[in-house]
C-alpha cells in the first residue's frame, strides 16, 4: 500500500527512530539525561499515535473491525493508567523492583505478539521461525524479572533458592520448550504451542530462582537487553505482514536495547568482578564457606561513644548500603555530615559501584539527601584512604565491605570491596546479627577496630545527630 | 516479500552498533537510570501489540492481543515514569547546589 497514509507512518518512524537514538544517547550523560527520557517520550507518543493511522484508508474509513479498535483503547488505557498508577505510588527504594516488573511487562507483551503471530501465519515458516524465537525469549524474560521483582519485593526469600540437579534439570526443560516450538514449526498445528510457552516460563523461573539478591542489578539488566531482543524478533516477523512499517520501528529500537542492554550487563558484571555465565550458572551465596571459624567477638557500641569518637577525627568516611535504602535514614545521614563538617571534621562518602540494588542507588538516595556530589567517592579513589582515616562509618552495608574476598576460598573472592578494615576505627550501623545478602559471614565485624551500632539505620543516625548536638 | 526481512536485517546490524556505540562511556552513576531508560524503550512493544490486536481475526487473538497491549500500556508509562523519578532526584540536587 503505497498511499499518503503509508508515506506518512513511515516518515513519523524514522523521525520517531531518530528522537528514540538522540534520547538514549542524551541519557547516558549527566548533564542531558533528563533531557533524554523527555526526547524518548516524544518519540513513543509519536510512534504509538502513528501506528493507529495504519488502521484507515485514505478516505480514513476503517479497515479493521470497530470491535479490535475498541479493544485497543480498552488495552492501552487500563495498562497505561495501571502501569502509571504504579509507579507513581512506589517508594523510591521500591525502584529496582519497578523496573524488573515493568521490563517483565515488556518481555510478556512480545512473547504474546510473538503468539498472536503464531497463531495467525503459522504457514510461514520464515516469520513463524522468527515468531518462535521472539517468543523464547520473551517468555524467559517476563517470568524471569517476575522472579527478580518477587525477590527484591520481598514476596519471597531473596536468597539463592536451588534445587537438586539444578543444571540437568534447567537445560532439559529449555531443550524440551525450544523442542515443542520446533514441533509447532514442523507440523504446522498449534497443539504444541501450550507446553511450548509453559516450558519457557518454566525454564526462566529455574534460571533465576538460583540467584540471589546481590546479584540482581546483573540480573535485571540481562533481562532488560532480553526484552530488547525479543521485541526486535517481534518486529522481524512483523515487517512481513500489513503494517510491516511497524515492525521496522520495532526492530530499530529493540535492537538498540538489545545492544546497549548487553554492554550495560557486562559493564556491571564487570564492577562486581563476576562474568555473566558465573551470575547465572554459580548460584553465588547459596554455598557455605566450611571450615572457617570467626575469631573475636562483635563488640556493641553506644551511639554518644560513636559521636565523641567522631567529635575527634582527623576525617569520618561514611560507606552506605542497602540498609540506609530500607531505613530512609540519607536525609539523617546528611544532617549527620553536616554537623560534623561544621564542627571542622572533614567527612566524605565511599560509594561501592554495587551497594544498594542497582548500580548508582546509593548517588541516587545521597543526592536526593542534598549530598553534594564532590563528597562521594568510587571504590577505586577512596581505597588508598582508609588508612590515615580515624573513623568510618558503615550504614546498612555489609558484602561490599567484607574482608573475606581478599581470602582464598571464600564465596566473595575476588569482589572487589570497600577496605573499611584499615581504618583506625569501624563503626558497623546494622539492625541485627544477620548475614549480608549474600548470605556470607562478615569477617569485618570480629576485627578488633570494628564496633556494632545496632538498630535501625533511620534510629541509629538520628541518636547519632543528638549526641552531637549536645 | 524477503526483501522486507534483510532490509530489516541492514537496519538491525546497524542498530547494533549504535546501541553499542551510544553508552560505551557512560560513568557508573548513570547505569541506573541509563538501565530504566532502555527499559522504556522497549516499550515500542506497544506498537506492535497494536497491530496485532487491530488485525486480529478470531477470538483467541483478540484475547492474547489484548493482553499483549496491556502489558505493552504498561511498560511504557511505568518505564517513562520510573526513570523520570529517578532522573528527577539528580535535578533536585544539583538544584541545592551540589557541584557537578
Amino acid at each position: 500500500m503505497t498511499n499518503w497514509i503509508s508515506i506518512a507512518i513511515d516518515a513519523v518512524y524514522v523521525v520517531a527512530v531518530l528522537i528514540f537514538i538522540l534520547g538514549l544517547k542524551a541519557l547516558s550523560g549527566p548533564e542531558t539525561a533528563r533531557k533524554g527520557i523527555v526526547y524518548a517520550g516524544i518519540a513513543m507518543l509519536v510512534a504509538v499515535a502513528v501506528t493507529f493511522l495504519g488502521f484507515v484508508d485514505t478516505s480514513f474509513a476503517l479497515t479493521i473491525p470497530v470491535a479490535n479498535l475498541g479493544l485497543i483503547f480498552l488495552g492501552v488505557a487500563v495498562g497505561g493508567f495501571g502501569g502509571y498508577y504504579w509507579a507513581r505510588v512506589v517508594k523510591m527504594t521500591e525502584m529496582p523492583q519497578m523496573v524488573a516488573m515493568f521490563n517483565g511487562m515488556g518481555g510478556g507483551a512480545a512473547a504474546a505478539i510473538a503468539a498472536v503471530e503464531l497463531l495467525s501465519t503459522l504457514s510461514d515458516h520464515v516469520t513463524s521461525g522468527l515468531s518462535v524465537a521472539g517468543a523464547i525469549i520473551g517468555s524467559i524474560s517476563i517470568a524471569g524479572s517476575m522472579i527478580a521483582f518477587l525477590k527484591l519485593q520481598g514476596w519471597m526469600p531473596s536468597k539463592a533458592i536451588v534445587l537438586p540437579a539444578r543444571q540437568f534439570v534447567n537445560t532439559g526443560v529449555l531443550i524440551v520448550g525450544v523442542a515443542c516450538g520446533v514441533l509447532t514449526l514442523w507440523t504446522s498445528s498449534l497443539f504444541w504451542l501450550a507446553p511450548f510457552f509453559i516450558l519457557l516460563l518454566l525454564y526462566g523461573i529455574l534460571l533465576t530462582l538460583p540467584i540471589g539478591g546481590a546479584d540482581m542489578p546483573v540480573v535485571i539488566s540481562l533481562f532488560n537487553a532480553l526484552t530488547g531482543i525479543a521485541v526486535a524478533l517481534d518486529g522481524f516477523a512483523l515487517v512481513n505482514g500489513p503494517l510491516g512499517d511497524a515492525g521496522y520501528a520495532m526492530v530499530i529500537a529493540g535492537t538498540l536495547v538489545g545492544a546497549s542492554g548487553s554492554l550495560l550487563t557486562l559493564l556491571m558484571a564487570k564492577a562486581m568482578n563476576r562474568s555473566v555465565g558465573n551470575v547465572f550458572f554459580s548460584a553465588f551465596g547459596a554455598t557455605e564457606e566450611t571450615g572457617v571459624t570467626m575469631k573475636g567477638s562483635l563488640k556493641p557500641i553506644e551511639a554518644s561513644d560513636v559521636a565523641v569518637m567522631m567529635e575527634y577525627a582527623n576525617q569520618v568516611i561514611i560507606a552506605p548500603g542497602y540498609g540506609m535504602a530500607v531505613a530512609q535514614a540519607q536525609g539523617k545521614v546528611k544532617e549527620l555530615a553536616d554537623l560534623l563538617e561544621a564542627k571542622g571534621v572533614p567527612v566524605k562518602f565511599a560509594i561501592h559501584p554495587v551497594a544498594g540494588r542497582m548500580p548508582g542507588h546509593m548517588n541516587v538516595l545521597l543526592a536526593e539527601a542534598g549530598i553534594s556530589y564532590d563528597k562521594l567517592f568510587d571504590r577505586d579513589e577512596i581505597n588508598a584512604e582508609f588508612p590515615n582515616t580515624d573513623v568510618v562509618l558503615v550504614i546498612g552495608a555489609n558484602d561490599v565491605v567484607n574482608p573475606a574476598a581478599h581470602r582464598q576460598g571464600s564465596p566473595l573472592q575476588g569482589m572487589p570491596i570497600l577496605d573499611v578494615e584499615q581504618a583506625k576505627n569501624v563503626i558497623v550501623n546494622k539492625r541485627g546479627q544477620g548475614k549480608g545478602f549474600a548470605g556470607i559471614e562478615n569477617d569485618l565485624f570480629y576485627r578488633d577496630n570494628c564496633h556494632m551500632l545496632y538498630g535501625d539505620a533511620q534510629t541509629a543516625m538520628g541518636k547519632l545527630v543528638n549526641a552531637l548536638k549536645k | 516479500m524477503a526483501a522486507d526481512l534483510w532490509t530489516a536485517l541492514f537496519i538491525a546490524l546497524l542498530a547494533v552498533f549504535v546501541g553499542y556505540e551510544v553508552i560505551s562511556r557512560v560513568p557508573t552513576l548513570l547505569h541506573t537510570p541509563l538501565m530504566s531508560g532502555s527499559n522504556f524503550i522497549h516499550g515500542i512493544v506497544l506498537v506492535g501489540g497494536i497491530v496485532a490486536l487491530g488485525l486480529a481475526t478470531n477470538l483467541p487473538e483478540q484475547v492474547i492481543g489484548l493482553v499483549a497491549t496491556v502489558m505493552g500500556a504498561m511498560n511504557v508509562t511505568g518505564g517513562y515514569v520510573v526513570t523520570e523519578r529517578i532522573l528527577s532526584m539528580f535535578g533536585r540536587a544539583k538544584a541545592k547546589g551540589g557541584a557537578p
